[in-house]
């Protein structure tokens, strides 16, 4: 077999790995979440379906598949459809650049497992995961509801924070490093806990963890889908798969997020002490998974025009302060 | 008008904030608010409650139900008497008369032996409220109130005849019918407070 075909036979199998694998992660997600923020309530989360509810997930996933797609009177009806596979799509190709494991040898054949190694790696990721801002901006404008409208203006001014934010953060780190390469950045890191960028860029990981949280729509910056003040947001006018849809994206970003998090801040999937470094990746991806739930069962949303005060007048001066700090100490 | 805390009134504010107004105590308060660590605080009560053993409040309810109160007012019941396992209804109609929901009916009749018997007594649980002034009025301890509140039914006619909420005879032959302690029942102590009826108005 030639060396191409291994290649093109070796990047398939990687896509639908990933695909396969973040679909059905991000629905064990939900169970996760209804879990975690169940036992933080004192309440039991679902039980029913299965032991401690386990085939719960099951059991949405058939409702999911078998509810009718309705779509309403007076959507713009091409946009209504493409908007769910938009946040889909944008947040499995956000993905496909990013390192999820070091590298392992299967049948006498090392895979890397990532499936596009960019040489701007982060750049990438922070553009496509961006562009998931897209669906609900395009599904709440489309649907003809003035809820999904609320929510879809309620995301440009998300964009338009957060963004800044998470790239004026990452720019720090990313100069010390000299390198846009998710792998360059994982690999600045060996040697131990004590080498982690955390530890050197303090502020710049507090911004970029803040910035992600707005970025993957989870609360205290869920504007988009404040159940108390628009309804459902721009997911009032759908039911079914494609509602469906935005939640894998949604949570697919989530996991997307966290890697990134991990890889840029926390030491990638270096060793850490005993532990290799495959398990330590999942390990810190995990805590990253249940912080984000932690956080949405202890703290309250906050209000579109708090979110704005918030990035443009106190991270974003902060951010600019990190990358001057930064840049005085590298010269 | 007057403001409300000059004017001579009850009313007072409890909790008066004091607002900053200055863009100096504007950024005091977001730096003091930044470094106090609430938020941390709320995170570290959740993760408590999650870690804490035994914490959760569910009742899974159709698996397991909680012991009712004996004075919870739910479904009724006709009790009947422990010597004879008569009816203790002798008729009076009193329930009839003060149910403010208007929901019980009865019909009574003159029996074989002369004694007034009831033929008919109905109580419609779609409209009653579960007040309890049934079980309060009646003289013979007769109607009280149970504990059996899962009462949803395809029918409006179901629960609502005299033979479903009267002790069946089995269960009162088998000395099941406990003596009621609870709505409408007869305090502990109700021996104490008996006096003698005068008789010479």
């Amino acid at each position: 077999m030639s060396s191409e075909m291994a290649y093109v036979i070796e990047t398939l199998v990687k896509a639908l790995v990933i695909i396969a694998l973040f679909s059905a992660l991000a629905g064990f997600a939900t169970y996760v979440e209804r879990k975690i923020l169940a036992f933080m309530q004192r309440r039991l989360g679902p039980m029913m379906v299965g032991p401690y509810g386990l085939l719960q997930l099951v059991a949405d996933m058939i409702k999911l598949f078998t509810k009718e797609d309705v779509v309403p009177k007076n959507v713009v009806k091409p946009i209504f459809l493409i908007a769910p596979l938009i946040a889909a799509i944008s947040a499995m190709t956000a993905l496909s650049a990013v390192p999820l494991f070091p590298e392992f040898t299967l049948f006498g054949h090392t895979v890397r497992p990532i499936l596009a190694d960019v040489g701007v790696g982060v750049l990438f990721v922070m553009g496509v995961a961006s562009v998931s801002m897209y669906a609900p901006l395009l599904a709440g404008m489309s649907s003809s509801n003035k809820w999904g409208l609320l929510a879809s203006a309620r995301a440009v001014v998300q964009l338009l924070s957060f963004e800044v934010v998470s790239g004026f953060a990452l720019l720090a780190p990313i100069m010390i490093i000299g390198s846009l390469s998710l792998i360059d950045i994982n690999n600045y890191q060996i040697g131990g806990v004590a080498e982690w960028i955390i530890w050197k860029q303090p502020l710049a990981f507090v911004l970029f963890v803040i910035a992600i949280f707005a970025e993957t729509n989870r609360t205290p910056f869920d504007l988009l889908e404040h159940e108390t003040e628009i309804t459902a947001g721009y997911g009032t006018e759908y039911s079914g798969m494609r509602w469906g849809m935005f939640f894998i994206g949604e949570y697919a970003n989530m996991f997307t997020a966290s890697f990134l998090v991990s890889l840029i801040f926390l030491g990638g999937f270096n060793p850490m002490w005993f532990i290799p470094g495959a398990l330590a990746i999942i390990l810190k991806v995990c805590f990253l998974i249940f912080f984000f739930m932690w956080v949405r069962a202890a703290w309250p949303h906050i209000r579109p025009d708090q979110l704005m005060w918030l990035c443009w007048k106190v991270l974003m001066p902060l951010a600019l302060l990190n990358i001057l700090i930064t840049g005085i100490v590298l010269l | 008008m007057k403001p409300l805390d000059t004017r001579n009134s009850p009313y007072m504010y409890v909790h008066e904030e004091v607002h900053p107004v200055t863009p100096w105590e504007q950024f005091r308060q977001v730096v003091a608010r930044t470094f106090k660590g609430e938020l941390f605080v709320g995170l570290w009560i959740v993760f408590r409650e999650m870690i804490k053993k035994d914490s959760c409040a569910t009742i899974q309810y159709p698996l397991e139900k909680i012991a009712m109160s004996p004075r919870y007012r739910a479904i009724h019941k006709l009790l009947v008497l422990v010597e004879s396992g008569n009816e203790r209804c002798i008729g009076c109609g009193l329930c009839e008369k003060i149910c403010i929901a208007n929901c019980i009916r009865m019909d009574t009749k003159l029996g074989e032996d002369g004694r007034k018997k009831v033929s008919e007594y109905t109580i419609n649980f779609g409209r009653c409220i579960f007040c309890g002034y049934c079980a309060e009025v009646c003289p013979e301890l007769a109607i009280v109130h149970g504990g059996e509140y899962e009462n949803a039914s395809e029918q409006r006619a179901h629960f609502a005849l005299k033979e479903d909420m009267l002790t069946p005879l089995e269960t009162f032959r088998a000395n099941k019918q406990r003596e009621y302690d609870g709505f409408g029942a007869l305090s502990k102590e109700a021996d104490q407070w008996v006096t003698k009826t005068p008789l010479a108005y």
